[in-house]
């Protein structure tokens, strides 16, 4: 999923990292008695890491070209400006 | 000698770039259908967010109403579906298009494409399978697309607790809930179909080979795309 040849991945060491992060992610939801402001940012912090290990290294988009990262990049300033845009509408 | 076996331990492209974005026109297209993607997925998060948090009245509290833990396990199977998709991957950019081959003074046998492809699909249907099963058990419980039934055991729960259960909320929870999963687990279930179809008609008469393998690279973009979506979901939905 690359377009230059590069080092390959460890990716039972991504694996791992997914498994320990998912753990305690559902660790700090149920049993950690954080205030619930703070779990949701510690939850989405979670999240995004998560999925940018995804992202990185099994779509390999770490060892992509500028082009392709810009199409994966683009969208989201776009979903930010579409979620806080309908949030800031007034009823 | 293939490229592959000339540089060990290295990742190529299967074929060599075209010009323009610099990579072959399956992957851009698929690059560009992710993008779109990414925004369809938005608009159904952020509609999400947007109710949930824009509402003065409670939502169901997690757990209350969902089974936590059976998906935080279908989740580790989305994440394990990922792996073994990436380790086709790379089997095949080897030239491993066997099954299983022996490895020399070892008890552990190596994997090739036919392997590893074979297990995404068994994780991949297995996430189907479970989410199916979720699906059934709780509108068996009275969670349906238009909140709780009347009657049924969570709607008794959700008059006895209206704050840990979101009565009032309950209605938008069902449709939010039940839209945001039935569209990704749409896309895990196109992800098996796809994945079958190369299965049976590309990987197991081996077609595939160290110098073209386009169709695992391209599908395999649009699994781990899903395996990141549910991330995101995962947490959403279930934890927050």
């Amino acid at each position: 999923m690359t377009t230059t040849a590069h080092v390959r991945p460890n990716y039972i060491l991504i694996w791992v990292y997914l498994f320990v992060l998912t753990v305690v992610e559902v660790g700090a939801a149920f049993f950690s008695g954080i205030p619930k402001h703070w779990l949701i940012l510690i939850l989405v912090v979670l999240a995004v890491w998560k999925a940018l290990l995804v992202a990185l290294y099994f779509m390999h988009l770490k060892f992509e070209g500028w082009r392709l990262r810009l199409i994966f990049l683009v969208p989201l300033p776009l979903a930010f400006i579409l979620v806080v845009t309908t949030m800031m509408e007034k009823p | 000698m293939t490229h592959a076996t000339a540089t060990a331990n290295m990742m190529h492209p299967p074929v060599p770039a075209e010009p323009g974005a610099g990579v072959y026109s399956n992957k851009l297209g698929m690059w560009v259908f992710l993008a779109s993607d990414v925004m369809f997925f938005t608009a159904l998060i952020g509609s999400y967010i947007i109710l949930r948090f824009g509402m003065t009245e409670p939502w169901a509290a997690p757990g209350a109403v969902l089974n936590v833990p059976l998906t935080g396990i279908n989740t580790f199977l989305l994440i394990c579906s990922s792996v073994s998709m990436v380790k086709a991957y790379a089997a095949i950019a080897d030239g491993k298009k066997y099954f299983l081959r022996p490895l020399p003074g070892k008890l552990m046998r190596d994997g090739g494409l036919k392997f590893w492809l074979l297990i995404t699909i068994i994780c991949g249907a297995a996430f189907v399978g479970v989410q199916v099963y979720e699906y059934i058990k709780l509108v068996e419980h009275g969670f349906t697309p238009a909140g709780y039934r009347e009657g049924s055991l969570l709607a008794e729960h959700a008059l006895a607790d209206p704050v840990k259960y979101g009565a009032a909320t309950g209605a938008m929870y069902g449709s939010t809930f039940f839209t945001m999963t039935g569209f990704h687990g749409f896309h895990v279930t196109c992800g098996v179909v796809s994945m079958l179809y190369l299965y049976f008609t590309k990987v197991l008469p081996e077609k595939y080979s160290a110098q073209d393998y386009r169709g695992i690279e391209v599908v395999g973009l649009y699994w781990h795309f899903v395996d990141l979506v549910w991330i995101i979901l995962f947490t959403i939905v279930y934890l927050i």
